[in-house]
């Protein structure tokens, strides 16, 4: 498959990359690990007459500790984060999410500042994005500004980065101490991708109740979203079977599931409910008092 | 010199592996020509509708094309595709639509570029004028009054009405003292084999020849039908089939591009590529499979099967290809498998839709009778509370029945159905199994047991089985040359293209040699240096390729043993071939080195009465019959009752293939053969939705099985040989395949056992699952 013409820049640094950005205007396209913008040039469903690559921006592929943040740089590829021995004790909700995106090689050359920007509905990442209520700082010529995880992802495919903008990194707190999280995902078998995936995230009080609840969901339907009606549904509950049935009963509580031929919207929203409480009840089984 | 082993029987590694994986085979794209252009095609958005005009103008003009073609541009300079079985209505199959386009992915217009980017730019700037028509995409619609026709000729999209009723069928049925009828959907499937097709032509003026390079299964068959399209003599045209990556009988075909490159490479005098995309590989290379059956079958409370009946609808696509309508007779000759049916009656309706036109696919027609059959064996169990395995036993042709004749009159070879359960059945540890299922009924899990015994066809001949058209019957060819240098070269008229008879081939010459596996050359695939062959299909490889290597070596060996008694002084018929020697069979001590015969062949200083120089044998094969090779699957699944997913636990697969030449080649095509039948159980599916658009038109929604949802093979053989031909060997190459898909869809269904669910149609994806146990739990409420 052969994709239409278009002009390769490389860019050494953001800075480089925003005045391209801004010098070649529409026509432009950020490439990163390439392995969702590629494959739509290929089918022609995407024709930019300029790519700029920020593979090799040093400043973007960095993971690192900052006070009480982690901080994820946009082209830190899925591999790289489900092995990063910082990310697996203190954002292990997030490597875990990295370990089920594709295979190997996808792993190897995608990355998380593509695959958010890129905002494909059955993406693994914005489920624990969101449930981890990480920020994203978006950055053009005018300057820098930090969108939470809720407010990013907008529809289909779209979100909340401006033409002149680049993700420049996702900004995370580390996990509580103690507190239990799980990623599960039901693939698409062709794909891959998540019909639906749940992001689960937990912490216990001291009386065994629930804390805090957080749980982000993929899959389902045109945008990523967070399932508040579960979380306050749990929110200080005792985690039995009845509780965590009951509160998983809303996960797709308002949504408007997507369907194609591998699973109907009411199959989605079935699987959505099924799946948050597995997810739940391994959060909390991973709980530590 | 350490003695030599003998190579036939050992798991001897693929001689092709270590060059694929190296990634230093040469594929057709791999294949770089001075002065090459390339080609891409247009085509067709729409499943039915009129073409009312074709503007190549701005094609034409952009940089860098260098011609580009219509339909009506080629109209008669290229001949119809040939299709060579039989049928009542065969419509014209031009190369590029002409008039009206009749399926999504039909070729409309070729642009020849300077490079393949330009030649897709310029496939966006080709103007066709359509005009849609209703499209006819459910095979039983089609032949309602009324129903849109695909060929407007036949005044009917019926292509034929096949019946074949057994002898005695009426009172078999009779017999019955039930009858049970249902529906059965074996699903349309894409092929999906890993390299997509290509073509590379090259026309050299001044020698007036073409060379095709083309990915295909049969390269001399292909030539023979080529030199028919475009009216050139057979030896003016050489196909070579290089590294040709997966067919799964998609690739034993003739395909527009190839008659398409070579006349533009005529045209232009220069040579011209085309490489398949996987897209236009979904739409536009053969599907497989797509049947809708009803069934009856009559049998006794005992679990006797008295008869079947079947009546099929067979979805033949918008054309014949070049076996399309032979493939579901297959289906219907087998639809007794390996049991002892008194009667069966089918009349099958080959069925013209708007869709892609299907032909073989691994299997080609047994996976189809197979299901049918081993559906149907579950059925009767589960309404007689049988076990699936008494009702087999009951019904199997007993061993001491072979040869046997089927109702339908095929001969089977040989066979030992039930050894081959037994065996599986013990791997599994049947009977533990099924106190486990119960146990775990009891806390909630749903665990299915599946069998599945299967008999197919291999190997097929004798010539007069195959279609007249064809241009090459049921034989295979080799010759075999020992080279001065004593290494030996096996010119096979087959044409693997994954199988690895470069092996086993090698492995046969070897031991007939008394030489090393790596003294051995097997060469195929190029129509100017091997001798005419038929190619690589329907297992047939090495029962008939391997047969007719075995036969040349021994018209070699009688020469050279000629050549040694010479020099010997012993009689020819003591001699024996050993260790890279000619020994005496009584005192292998006593021998001759294989170079010295060689050499006195070669340098002929000293003549040898009634022997010619050279040493060069060549053997055509023609069965007396075809082999029928068996086997015994077990498939234990658990279903996620919330979801609906299927988990695959254990599959127990004891395969009987005859004699084996290598049993490591033997478990290769057996995996990959389970993991295939397995795909067309739990997820492939080839959609096309109402108006004929293909849905399943990339992986991103077909869903072919990747090695995460494979489970992990438990395999054996029972070896029953057949006295079809010397080396005893029957066939492997579709036979995973063939028993696998029933022992899966018999496990999920058993699994469901508790439900109430007596069938549901494949794929089981998790939504059907799920919903018929919704279903079932409001029957029960209710
Ligand atoms: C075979 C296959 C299987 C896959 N399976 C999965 C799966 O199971 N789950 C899953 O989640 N994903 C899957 N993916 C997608 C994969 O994760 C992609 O890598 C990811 O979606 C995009 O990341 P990338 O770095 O490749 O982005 P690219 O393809 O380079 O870019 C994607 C888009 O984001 C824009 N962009 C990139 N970086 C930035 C930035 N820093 N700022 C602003 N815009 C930017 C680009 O302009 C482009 O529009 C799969 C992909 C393939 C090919």
């Amino acid at each position: 498959m052969f994709p239409a013409t278009f002009e390769y820049h490389r860019a050494q640094s953001v800075k480089e990359a925003l005045s391209l950005l801004k010098r070649l205007g529409d026509g432009a396209k950020l490439l990163s690990g390439g392995h969702s913008l590629i494959p739509m040039m290929k089918l022609r469903l995407a024709q930019p007459s300029h790519l700029i690559d920020i593979g090799g921006v040093r400043e973007l592929s960095q993971i690192s500790e900052e006070g009480n943040k982690i901080l994820i740089g946009a082209t830190v590829t899925h591999s790289e984060i489900a092995s990063s021995p910082l990310i697996k004790q203190k954002l292990g909700l997030l490597a875990d999410c990295a370990a089920e995106i594709g295979d190997v090689q996808v792993r190897n050359r995608g990355t998380i500042g593509g695959s958010l920007a890129h905002a494909d509905p059955a993406a693994d990442y914005p489920a624990a994005v969101l449930a981890l209520e990480a920020e994203l700082e978006l950055e053009s010529e005018q300057g820098t500004r930090t969108v939470k995880a809720q407010d990013f992802f907008v529809d289909l495919m779209t979100t909340a980065l401006r033409p002149d903008e680049i993700l420049r990194r996702v900004v995370f707190a580390p996990i509580p101490q103690g507190a239990g999280y799980a990623y599960l995902k039901h693939p698409q078998p062709a794909s891959g991708f998540a019909i639906v995936g749940v992001a689960a995230l937990v912490t216990l009080g001291k009386d065994g109740s629930c804390e805090k609840v957080r749980v982000g969901i993929t899959g389902i339907a045109p945008k990523p979203f967070r399932a508040t009606a579960v979380e306050s549904a749990l929110t200080g509950k005792k985690p039995d079977s009845t509780a965590l049935a009951a509160a998983a009963a809303h996960a797709a509580d308002g949504v408007d599931c997507l369907s194609d031929i591998h699973a109907s919207s009411e199959f989605r929203a079935e699987l959505a409910r099924v799946y948050t409480r597995r997810a739940l009840e391994r959060a909390i089984a991973a709980c530590k008092p | 010199m350490a003695a030599l082993p003998k190579f036939i029987g050992e798991r001897v590694r693929r001689r092709e592996d270590p060059r694929l994986i190296t990634g230093t085979g040469t594929y057709v794209d791999d294949i770089k020509l001075p002065g090459m252009l390339h080609a891409a095609v247009m085509r067709s958005p729409y499943a039915h509708a009129k073409i009312n005009s074709v503007d190549l103008s701005r094609a034409r003009n952009h940089p860098g094309v260098i011609m580009a073609l219509s339909g009506e541009d080629i109209g008669d300079k290229i001949g119809s595709l040939p299709c060579v079985a039989p049928a009542q209505h065969v419509p014209v199959h031009p190369v590029l639509a002409r008039g009206k386009v009749r399926f999504v992915g039909e070729p409309v217009a070729i642009v020849v570029a300077e490079n393949p980017y330009v030649a897709r730019d310029a496939i966006d700037l080709i103007n066709v004028e359509f005009d849609p028509l209703p499209a006819v995409v459910d095979v039983e619609k089609a032949l309602e009054s009324g129903a849109p026709l695909v060929h407007e000729e036949f005044g009917t999209n019926l292509v034929t009405r096949a019946e074949v009723t057994s002898p005695g069928f009426e009172k078999a049925m009779a017999e019955a003292q039930r009858t049970l009828k249902f529906r059965l959907i074996n699903q349309r499937l894409t092929p999906t084999m890993m390299e997509p097709r290509a073509v590379l032509a090259n026309w050299e003026r001044g020698y007036k020849q073409l060379t095709l390079w083309s990915s295909t299964q049969i390269p001399h068959l292909l030539r023979s039908q080529l030199a028919d399209m475009l009216k050139l003599p057979e030896n003016k045209i050489r196909v070579i089939a290089p590294e040709v990556g997966g067919g799964f009988g998609a690739k034993l075909n003739v395909y527009p591009e190839e008659a398409l490159c070579a006349y533009l490479s005529m045209e232009l005098n220069r040579p011209v590529k085309w490489i398949e995309t996987r897209r236009e590989n979904m739409a536009a290379t053969t599907h497989g499979r797509d049947h809708v059956t009803y069934v009856e079958v009559g049998f006794k409370n005992d679990g006797t099967i008295t008869a079947i009946k079947a009546k099929f609808f067979c979805d033949m696509g918008a054309y014949l290809h070049l076996l399309t309508p032979a493939i579901p007779g297959f289906t219907g000759l087998m639809a007794t498998g390996c049991y002892k049916i008194a009667g069966l009656s089918f009349e099958q309706n080959l069925v013209f839709t708007n869709k892609m036109a299907t032909d073989a696919y691994r299997g080609a027609g047994r996976p189809e009778a197979t299901y049918l059959i081993e559906r149907t064996v579950d059925m009767v169990a589960a309404e007689l509370g049988m076990d699936p395995a008494e009702v087999r036993r009951k019904n199997f042709i007993p061993k001491d029945a072979f040869p046997y004749t089927t109702p339908v009159g095929l001969q089977f070879d040989s066979g030992n159905y039930e050894a081959a359960l037994d065996k599986a059945l013990e791997m599994v540890g049947y009977q533990k199994l099924r106190q486990e299922q119960a146990e775990a009924a009891k806390k909630g899990r749903y665990i299915g047991i599946g069998l599945s015994t299967y008999v197919e066809i291999c190997g097929i001949g004798p010539s007069a089985l195959l279609p007249p058209k064809l241009k090459g019957g049921g034989w295979e060819s080799a010759t075999i040359r020992i080279e001065p240098d004593c290494k030996v070269t096996v010119l096979t008229g087959t044409s693997p293209h994954g199988q690895g008879e470069e092996t086993t081939f090698a492995q046969i010459a070897a031991d007939a040699f008394g030489v090393d596996v790596d003294d051995v050359t097997v060469i195929h695939g190029d129509t100017a240096v091997v001798q005419y062959g038929i190619g690589t299909f329907g297992s047939r490889t090495t029962a008939l390729g391997g047969t007719a290597v075995l036969m040349a070596a021994q018209k070699l060996q009688d020469k050279m043993k000629k050549i040694a008694s010479h020099m010997m002084e012993v009689p020819p018929e003591q001699l024996i071939f050993t260790n890279r020697t000619i020994a005496l069979a009584s005192d292998p001590s006593k021998s001759i080195p294989l170079q010295k015969v060689v050499e006195a062949a070669y340098g002929y200083k000293q003549p040898i009465p009634g022997v010619e120089p050279g040493l060069d044998a060549n053997a055509f094969y023609e069965p007396s019959g075809c082999t029928f090779p068996f086997g015994a699957h077990v498939c234990v699944v658990e279903v996620d009752p919330e979801t609906g997913v299927v988990k695959v636990l254990r599959y127990v697969a004891v395969d009987d293939c005859g004699k084996i030449i290598n049993p490591l080649l033997v478990d290769g095509q057996i995996q990959g053969g389970i993991a295939q039948g397995l795909g067309q159980a739990l997820y492939e599916e080839t959609v096309y939705d109402e108006n004929g658009q293909l849905v399943t038109a990339s992986l991103m929604d077909y869903a072919v099985p990747k090695a995460t949802m494979v489970p992990r093979f438990e395999l054996a053989n029972t070896v029953t040989p057949t006295h079809i031909n010397p080396l005893g060997v029957k066939g492997v190459g579709e036979a995973g395949t063939i028993g696998s898909t029933p022992a899966v869809v018999n496990a999920v269904i058993d699994a469901l056992k508790p439900f109430g669910i007596r069938h549901l149609d494949m794929p089981l994806k998790p939504e059907k699952i799920w919903r018929a146990i919704q279903q079932a739990k409001q029957t029960m409420k209710g």
